[in-house]
């Protein structure tokens, strides 16, 4: 399912099926994604942030066209405690492995992978902060 | 800052193209004259197998190669170094005239950090400013590239980069009445391209930087954001229009213009070395 900006409508709360992970999509070359995904993440629940949020970063590729600051990135992972995964959707091999790491990431949130829950992604994130 | 205002008036209110240069082996401040003179040679060669030239002229293609002391931040810079290029037509006497075709320079302004750690037979002149026809910018640039084993990039500068400039360069004090300070956004994804170019009163764009910028001597990235922020947030309120989603390409203020192609324009001598310095860090970033 893919959104503008959250809330999502009420109206289709009740068709709506269980939501396992958010992907938030940040374009590196518009300030304007920062700042929608930063007030988009106020509506969203806690519970969500214990491994069920991820941050996709495009466009990049070309370091020239940098409208966002990298520290207003890192300072998302750290304050939310979720991955950021970089991707440059204009390659091919790039956005299919991209696509892949995030079905993988699914599967993991919706329980479909035994043994493993949306939660190691959290202490995985804390573990390479103490390095 | 230091810099002579006499003799460093021929660099304004010019355009100048922009490069990164790698450092330069064996490069010598004490041999000007004889680069100049195998420039000149390697410039003559390339003319005979076509490739120098503006098409239908016949030039005599004199070099000269000097040296700008008064363009450096911190004496550990390298001075900077002066290549221009005259042309005289053959047909006239040796009285003509000879006209500037075209310039270039290297510099480095406060590039310490980056020249202390390269080895001794390196040189540090990362910074290039062309001014004048491409064909002759490649030709020198190529030479240079071959006899002194550097690379020539491209200096593209990020919209991130220009809105630290559109922030500094507004707080900066002018003398005579300032121009206005102009933005310029490229709208992407349209079929037809379209520019929104934004004009701001320099005494308003002064005041909101004043009331933004709280740290003297220094400049956060907090207060860039905010600066533009308000900005856009303004024209948002008049116009229903996102810039924070467009691609700021040029920034002028009444001390330099800057174009996201790697473009600059000096216009007030006294912030020369300022802009220089900001123009070497960028140019070392590209390099490393």
């Amino acid at each position: 399912h893919l959104a503008t900006s959250l809330p999502l409508p009420s109206e289709r709360d009740h068709l709506r099926p269980r939501i396992d992970l958010i992907a938030f999509m940040i374009d590196i070359k518009s300030k304007h994604s920062l700042k929608n995904v930063e007030a988009s993440l106020t509506h969203v629940d806690a519970s969500f942030f214990l491994g069920k949020v991820c941050f996709l970063v495009t466009g990049v590729g070309r370091v020239n066209y940098c409208s966002i600051d990298m520290n207003a990135i890192w300072k998302l992972r750290e304050v939310y405690c979720s991955p950021v995964l970089f991707c440059e959707l204009e390659l091919e091999g790039m956005r299919v492995a991209t696509a892949q790491r995030l079905l993988r990431m699914l599967q993991i949130c919706a329980g479909h992978v035994p043994g493993v829950s949306a939660l190691c992604f959290g202490s995985l994130m804390r573990h390479s902060a103490d390095d | 800052e230091n810099a002579d205002p006499q003799r460093t008036a021929f660099l304004l209110r010019k355009q100048w193209t922009l490069y990164s240069v790698t450092p330069m082996y064996r490069f010598s401040s004490a041999h000007l004259r004889h680069y100049a003179r195998l420039l000149s040679a390697f410039i003559a060669a390339e003319k005979q197998k076509g490739l120098a030239v503006e098409i239908g002229v016949e030039l005599d293609i004199k070099v000269a190669v000097s040296s700008l002391p008064d363009l450096k931040g911190s004496n550990q810079d390298q001075a900077a170094i002066l290549v221009q290029l005259s042309s005289r037509s053959p047909a006239s006497q040796k009285n003509s005239e000879e006209k500037l075709i075209w310039s270039g320079w290297f510099c480095c302004v406060s590039g310490d950090d980056f020249s202390q750690n390269i080895p001794e037979d390196f040189t540090c002149l990362p910074l290039f400013l062309a001014n004048g026809a491409e064909c002759y910018t490649s030709i020198v640039g190529s030479w240079f590239q071959k006899t002194f084993d550097c690379l020539f990039r491209r200096l593209a500068i990020s919209p991130l980069n220009l809105s630290w400039m559109a922030a500094m360069w507004t707080g900066c004090k002018v003398d005579k009445t300032a121009s206005a300070v102009e933005l310029v956004f490229s709208v992407p994804r349209l079929p037809q391209p379209l520019d929104i170019s934004y004009a701001i009163h320099p005494e308003d764009a002064k005041a909101l930087w004043a009331t933004v910028h709280k740290t003297p001597g220094e400049i956060t990235q907090e207060e860039v954001d905010v600066f533009m922020d308000c900005l856009y947030s303004h024209f948002h309120r008049h116009f229903k229009i996102h810039l924070s989603a467009t691609k700021l390409v040029k920034v002028s203020t009444a001390i330099a213009s800057a174009h996201c192609e790697g473009i600059i324009k000096f216009l007030q001598s006294q912030y020369l070395t300022g802009v220089l310095m900001l123009l070497t860090e960028l140019a070392i970033s590209q390099i490393q």
